[in-house]
């Protein structure tokens, strides 16, 4: 039996997240299919079929499929789906906005955000914002699988040569319009694919002071983040939230500055592989986490650290 | 229109969870309970658009034991008119869920259907795009903003990038993000009314819904815990450990 793998991307370049679900998917079997389905996304079905361990693309193109609406998109997944063992995209807020529909239309169960493969069955995925681990058996014929992407590595993004299947089939619903969209334009890596994360919280008292975060972030390449706190006070838009509520991230070091490290927020960042924390309240939560705890003020420890990085 | 919001009980959001020692599941014994939180920002949303005259009834329906009755209560206390409650000891996934709510949705022919995007004890994020699905209404999840026009509604939604709008059909699925709106608190003569309004009491079988799920779980454990590092003195030491030590700069 074989897997199809849903990519996730803009129509120019494919997201990250889609390698690291290709590492999920060739635990579960080898023959893997990619679907990449969007408008003028040539370029991204050439690119899925340079992924290792790919051996066919999927590639429909049409104006339906140009903002992946879940309701155009499910449908097509469900007519080229019938015959797969798995069918995997990542957890983005495309693949939990789709697949839900795939799995009902297929009258399947789903297994979401899953964290580890224990076999082609068998999935771990955190439950309770994280708080706890439920190891599930999924026994439907065809199994629909959402994937945590910063749980797993990425396969190499050459070196591949699958072949290119275009498909024509367009499904395109009558009752859903795009209207608009407000994409947060910037120089600086996605937040969820950085290496280098740093993350400011209440603690930054103001939008503005996160000028002092932008400073370290271009010394170290890093992506900006804030916490709910630092969300809900206004300071930053929502879509730079991480925790619970917002983006799961695990680069490679997490620097959190002025965040206390309540549960919500730790949700989000505690599968980071090296963890700062920079906070003048030494009881905070934050610090049971942290690789290197630093108790200082901010205001302070920021201007120091962009110089002692330059 | 009639708005139909599904809400579920579930653990509190300010409660520590704790694994059972037999890893069998969470230990919910003696643990407090309420309204999911994004569940009741779907009930405080569909409020609002009665008191704006969009909406002329708000129904609340929730599927659980008995004791989900108390959210029902709460959500009619925050201004919800009517309740359903589809009771089971079960504990149905979110594709029975969905099967359920499709029933109800037949049988009441909302306009609207407004859930919350996840509930926080099993983190699916499944049930309204199954219901969508399901119904052949169109959905607009993780809303952060809904306008109803005439026959249309607008949501804006909350994705990876930032935020979409899409205009949808009438009607349609809402599910709710945390920035939608903030629930009012159920004032003490709002609470003694909600007793004395309507709740129907149904079972899965009289909606001739299934309940048995293919998904097992096999074991709950706790995650691995991260141990608490070293605290440093000073910026340029943090600098060199990081450099030297944990090798990430």
């Amino acid at each position: 039996m074989s897997i199809l793998v849903v990519a996730e991307h803009d129509n120019k370049t494919l997201n990250p997240a889609t390698l690291k679900t290709l590492t999920a998917a060739q635990a579960m079997g080898d023959d893997i299919h990619v679907l990449v389905a969007g408008e003028n996304c040539a370029d991204v079905a050439n690119e899925a079929a340079k992924a290792a361990g790919v051996s066919k693309v999927l590639h429909a193109d049409n104006a339906a499929y140009g903002h992946h609406l879940a309701e155009n998109l499910s449908a097509l997944v469900v007519s080229l789906g019938k015959g797969y063992s798995h069918i995997v995209a990542p957890a983005t807020t495309t693949g939990k906005n789709f697949m839900p529909r795939v799995a009902v239309l297929l009258d399947v169960a789903q297994v979401s955000d899953i964290i580890a493969v224990e076999s082609a069955d068998t999935f771990k995925r955190p439950i309770y914002a994280g708080n706890a681990i439920a190891t599930v058996q999924c026994d439907e014929a065809i199994k629909v699988i959402t994937v945590r992407s910063t749980a797993f590595d990425a396969v190499a993004a050459e070196g591949g040569s699958a072949a290119v299947e275009a498909i024509g089939d367009v499904f395109a619903s009558e009752k859903v319009k795009f209207v608009g969209e407000q994409v947060a334009a910037s120089e600086r890596p996605d937040l969820a694919a950085a290496r280098v994360v740093i993350s400011g919280g209440r603690g930054m008292q103001n939008g503005e002071n996160f000028v002092l975060l932008e400073k370290v972030a271009d010394k170290l390449g890093a992506a900006i983040g804030a916490s709910r706190a630092a969300v809900d006070a206004g300071f930053v838009p929502n879509d730079m939230q991480v925790g619970q509520t917002g983006k799961i991230v695990a680069p490679e070091l997490y620097i959190a500055v002025g965040i206390s490290g309540a549960i919500q927020h730790l949700a989000g960042m505690k599968d980071s592989k090296v963890i700062v924390a920079i906070n003048k309240d030494e009881e905070a939560p934050i610090f049971s986490v942290a690789d290197y705890g630093l108790v200082a003020d901010l205001f302070e420890a920021l201007p120091e650290l962009e110089k002692a990085l330059s | 229109m009639k708005i139909l919001v599904a809400v579920k009980r579930v653990i509190d959001y300010n409660v520590k969870v704790r694994v059972k020692a037999d890893q069998s599941d969470v230990d919910l014994s003696n643990v407090k309970m309420a309204l999911n939180p994004f569940c009741e920002i779907a009930v405080e949303e569909a409020v609002r658009l009665k008191e704006k005259g969009v909406a002329e009834e708000v129904v609340v329906v929730s599927i659980g034991p008995k004791a989900c009755q108390e959210q029902i209560r709460t959500a009619l206390a925050l201004g919800a008119d009517r309740g359903i409650h589809v009771e089971t000891d079960a504990m149905p996934d979110s594709l029975a869920v969905a099967k359920i709510l499709n029933k109800l949705v037949a049988e009441e022919a909302p306009q609207l259907v407004i859930l919350g995007k996840q509930s926080i004890d099993s983190d699916n994020n499944q049930t309204g795009q199954m219901l969508a699905a399901l119904s052949d209404m169109p959905q607009g999840t993780f809303a952060s903003e809904v306008k109803v026009d005439g026959d249309k509604v607008q949501v804006t939604r909350e994705v990876d990038g930032g935020l979409q709008t899409l205009e949808l059909t009438l009607p349609a699925i809402v599910t709710t993000d945390l920035r939608l709106n903030e629930p009012r608190y159920a004032s003490l003569p709002n609470i003694m009314k909600a007793k004395r309004k309507p709740l129907d009491v149904k079972t899965p079988a009289d909606l001739g819904v299934e309940l048995a799920s293919k998904i097992s779980v096999l074991k709950v454990e706790p995650p691995a815990e991260r141990s608490a590092g070293i605290k440093v003195a000073s910026v340029a030491e943090l600098v060199e450990k990081l450099k030297n030590e944990a090798k990430v700069l």
